[in-house]
């Protein structure tokens, strides 16, 4: 009892800005974890009573996301960003020395309780990696010295509050800027034109734009607030989708580090088209370090009438925006995952239809678009429709901004009127002896040299915007294999083909690795792409063999290379199987080995 | 072949049809719905007609105008063309199985449900004659803690039926999903983590909802003999509603 009480001091102002609400309850569980680093089960006792929630939906949600913890993970929880730009950079050695540094095992926590070390998805820092999370806030820019800092602090138990500020500098890396990122946008501007005239007029210049989304489908931005607008329901929302899981993927970062303005904007004026009074932002959890910073230039926007109760002097004219952070799940950047997150749930996508613009949050009508899809109609409001038409190409107006990284000598972001040359970017970031350029990430297209004359635009390379080059000295498997692992730590687990696929095509690509891969498992594998294609229950599972695919049809010698054997053989190691064996016994010697007939590396 | 095909239908009925055959739905049915209610099978697993649909075991996939979809939560359009049992479908159906089968643990011949369990039943229909894939064999450890019921988590297709039912038709939320990916698991409303600390009872229609064998009512083991249950007489084709069949 005396727990509980304890418990209630930290959760009861927390239960209390969240007004009890079950749909808040992800919000609530991740403030909850920042008081002990997880969220202890008494804690869970308390919101279970408090929200009047059964336990086991409670636990069911906080152990779908990977950032958050049911047991203790240590005072310093370390997460070494994984996507293979990270690799590129050697983040695997550091992640080694650290673990060797402070006395742990990747994957567990310290045995005095202080620190655990693991490897997470991308963090969206690709430009500036390797990184790291430390309690959920991003280091970039990892090197021997840095991370020999690191340990030094944790060692000694400094609170993060006292490291060197210049460990959490995180910076823009703009190299390319076109109308949006050059745009010196004055807060208001747009909203202030755009409300002298009616909704009807807007939507008129949004469609005559042509603007498609920036999150990866590219489907009309005008149509889909026509349909929100025009589809019944007793309140209509707008929501931000911010949660830029796509590796290789970290625009939206800049763009809410440095244009939130015009991305707030862009979801105001959506809200006048459809006629919502609320709007949410689903930013992402590795992107926890803006949330201060989001609050405060939503604060001042409020101040300046140009969010609250009658914006701009409007009369009925309502609209105010509120921020929910993701907890490490790729899937909810999913439109449906991402409401079902909003609404307190795990982030499983929803069965389609209904689409979220006729329901969508608490089931009503909801437009979701991309950060960059509110800032580009920011321009619109202010520029108007036939301006913006006119840049880009015909299928695709306007600008795309791209986030490089990778093999070139400026990664960051590069902002071009659609229809651009792979080319053209690689010459602009200095990329040389380009081998392969991954568009729109893990679940894009991945391009080899023959290639480079074709275009960024939504008939020949759509994209979310990720730009990953790879030089001739990359092995193409070894990115294949880990855009699959990717995808197999995202599925989420509810369809079967996805949950259980994904793990086999791991599977098979490390057997591949281990030099058991036979040309049967090629046929495996294109048998595996089009189960998943045509039963998965969403675009993770469409996607999920695609960089297998591509890289088997491109660079075949990666493949080959690997393959030993001309006749199938099982997956099934005996070695292998006996390493945990080997592990617990602390023996490696010829005899704790069976003879290896197989090159393993 | 069916006698479906000459069933009469009063002309304003809205119908589509299903591997040739005509087939009436009135609005609001999915596509397995009013095929069930016109005595047409396609296979499935975690649809159960007296549950809202789910669609996450995908083995209810039909080609529906020409697009793959789950027909447990796809709607039928008016002279929708669907097709089920053809052999491209009943294939992947088979990998879908497959890959259940491999996910967990099924030793069929020491299982209580067998013969009254629908994934087997299921690849019997689809003859799935091997796992083909590399078995998984993850540990999950049994709970035997209840008086009447054992889990066996081995078996567990996390269909969310019990889930379902149990928040459902129960209103008591004894069953929920939990982790994510390959890694989802059922657990259940305790502290503890074992059923005996929950409020579940055999009355619960939870207890009898699960298509394979999780949920076993202890000391009643094997009381119809193996060759005499559900699916030894009758394929699951050719068996109504078996599920509530095999509970009962
Ligand atoms: C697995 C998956 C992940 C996705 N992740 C994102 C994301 O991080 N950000 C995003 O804007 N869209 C993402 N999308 C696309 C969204 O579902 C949705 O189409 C988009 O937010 C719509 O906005 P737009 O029209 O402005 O592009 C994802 C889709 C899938 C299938
Ligand atoms: S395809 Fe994958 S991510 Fe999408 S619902 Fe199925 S399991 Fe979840
Ligand atoms: S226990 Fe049975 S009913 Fe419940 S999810 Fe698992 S397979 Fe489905
Ligand atoms: S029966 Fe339709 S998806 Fe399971």
């Amino acid at each position: 009892m005396s727990q509980i009480t304890t418990h209630a001091e930290y959760l009861d102002p927390i239960l209390a800005h969240y007004k009890l609400n079950q749909h808040n309850l992800l919000q609530m569980l991740r403030e909850a974890q920042e008081h002990f680093g997880y969220i202890h089960p008494e804690a869970i006792d308390y919101l279970e009573q408090q929200l009047q929630l059964p336990r086991s939906m409670v636990e069911g949600v906080a152990s779908f996301y990977s950032l958050l913890y049911l047991q203790p993970h240590g005072e310093y929880r370390v997460l070494f960003s994984d996507n293979i730009t990270d690799r590129m950079l050697g983040n695997m050695d550091l992640m080694e020395s650290m673990c060797g540094q402070l006395w742990v095992e990747a994957g567990k926590v310290s045995e005095d309780g202080l620190v655990s070390i693991n490897t997470t998805s991308c963090t969206g820092m690709c430009d500036q990696g390797p990184a790291v999370l430390i309690n959920n806030i991003a280091i970039n820019h990892l090197t021997q010295d840095r991370i020999n800092s690191l340990c030094e602090l944790i060692r000694e138990r400094v609170p993060l509050s006292g490291w060197p500020l210049e460990f959490f500098a995180i910076e823009d890396n703009i190299h390319k800027k076109d109308i949006l990122l050059d745009s010196n946008f004055k807060f208001g501007s747009a909203l202030a034109e755009v409300l002298q005239r009616s909704s009807e007029e807007i939507l008129q210049e949004i469609k005559t734009s042509k603007l498609r989304g920036r999150g990866g489908a590219g489907f009309s931005t005008g149509s889909k607030w026509e349909f929100c607008r025009t589809a019944p329901g007793a309140q209509h929302y707008v929501v931000c989708n911010a949660d830029e899981g796509e590796p290789g993927t970290f625009k939206d970062r800049v763009l809410l580090n440095s244009y939130a303005d015009m991305v707030f904007e862009g979801m105001t004026i959506c809200a006048h088209v459809i006629g919502a009074k609320k709007g949410f932002i689903y930013l992402r959890g590795e992107y926890r370090y803006l949330l201060d910073h989001l609050h405060a230039i939503l604060q001042r926007r409020r101040q300046q009438s140009l969010l609250g109760n009658n914006i701009l002097g409007y009369t009925d004219f309502n609209f105010d925006i509120e921020i929910h952070l993701g907890a490490g799940a790729y899937i909810c950047g999913e439109e449906s995952a991402l409401i079902e997150s909003l609404e307190g749930k795990r982030g499983t996508p929803r069965n389609r239809p209904p689409f979220p613009v006729t329901s969508g949050y608490l089931n009503q009508p909801t437009v979701v678009n991309n950060v960059e899809t509110f800032a580009a109609a920011s321009l619109i409001g202010l520029h108007g429709g036939a301006w913006y038409a006119n840049i880009g190409t015909e299928t695709s107006s306007g600008t795309k901004i791209l986030s490089v990284s990778g093999d070139c000598a400026h990664p960051g972001l590069y902002e071009y009127p659609f229809g651009v040359t792979v080319a053209q970017v690689l010459a602009d970031c200095g990329a040389k002896n380009t081998q392969a350029v991954q568009i729109s990430g893990p679940s894009g297209i991945c391009i080899a040299a023959n290639e480079f004359e074709r275009r960024i635009a939504f008939d020949d390379l759509p994209t979310a915007g990720a730009f990953m080059v790879f030089d001739q000295s990359r092995d193409m498997f070894e990115v294949a294999r880990n855009f699959v692992h990717f995808f197999k730590h995202e599925s989420c687990g509810f369809c079967t083909p996805c949950r259980v696929g994904t793990s086999l095509l791991s599977n098979m690509m490390n057997k591949l690795a281990n030099g058991h891969g036979s040309p049967y498992d090629f046929a495996e594998i294109e048998k595996l792409n089009e189960l998943l294609l045509s039963t998965s229950h969403c675009g993770l599972g469409h996607s999920a063999c695609n960089p297998v695919l591509d890289t088997i049809a491109k660079f075949r010698p990666a493949y080959d290379k690997r393959l030993t054997h001309k006749e199938y053989i099982p997956a099934f190691d005996l070695d292998y199987a006996l390493s945990q064996a080997r592990q617990m016994t602390g023996r490696d010697d010829t005899g704790a080995h069976l003879e290896r007939i197989h090159v393993s590396k | 072949m069916s006698q479906n095909s000459n069933t009469p239908h009063n002309k304003n009925q809205t119908t589509f049809t299903l591997d040739g055959k005509t087939i009436p739905f009135s609005e609001g049915q999915t596509i397995i719905q009013a095929a069930m209610a016109a005595g047409e099978y396609i296979p499935h697993l975690c649809f159960n007609p007296e549950f809202k649909p789910h669609g996450s075991c995908k083995i209810c996939t039909v080609t529906a105008n020409g697009r793959q979809t789950a027909s447990c939560t796809q709607q039928p359009q008016v002279d929708m063309m669907v097709e089920s049992d053809t052999k491209q479908i009943n294939d992947e159906r088979r990998a879908l199985l497959q890959m259940l089968f491999v996910e967990g643990n099924h030793f069929c011949p020491s299982c209580e449900k067998s013969g009254d369990c629908q994934l087997q039943a299921t690849a019997y229909e689809l003859d799935m004659m091997s796992p083909h894939f590399d078995h998984f064999s993850p540990n999950r450890p049994l709970d035997a803690s209840h008086g009447e019921y054992l889990l066996d988590f081995n078996r567990c297709i996390l269909c969310s039926l019990c889930a379902r039912a149990s928040s459902d038709v129960d209103g008591k939320n004894v069953f929920s999903l939990a982790g994510r990916g390959i890694k989802t698991h059922l657990i259940v409303n305790s502290k503890s983590g074992k059923l005996a600390d929950t409020d579940f009872t055999g009355d619960d229609k939870a207890a009898h909802v699960c298509p394979v064998g999780v949920i076993i009512k202890k000391r009643v083991g094997f009381a119809v003999p193996i060759g005499k249950r559900s699916f030894d007489e009758h394929p699951i084709s050719a068996t109504p509603h078996p599920i509530v069949k095999g509970a009962i």
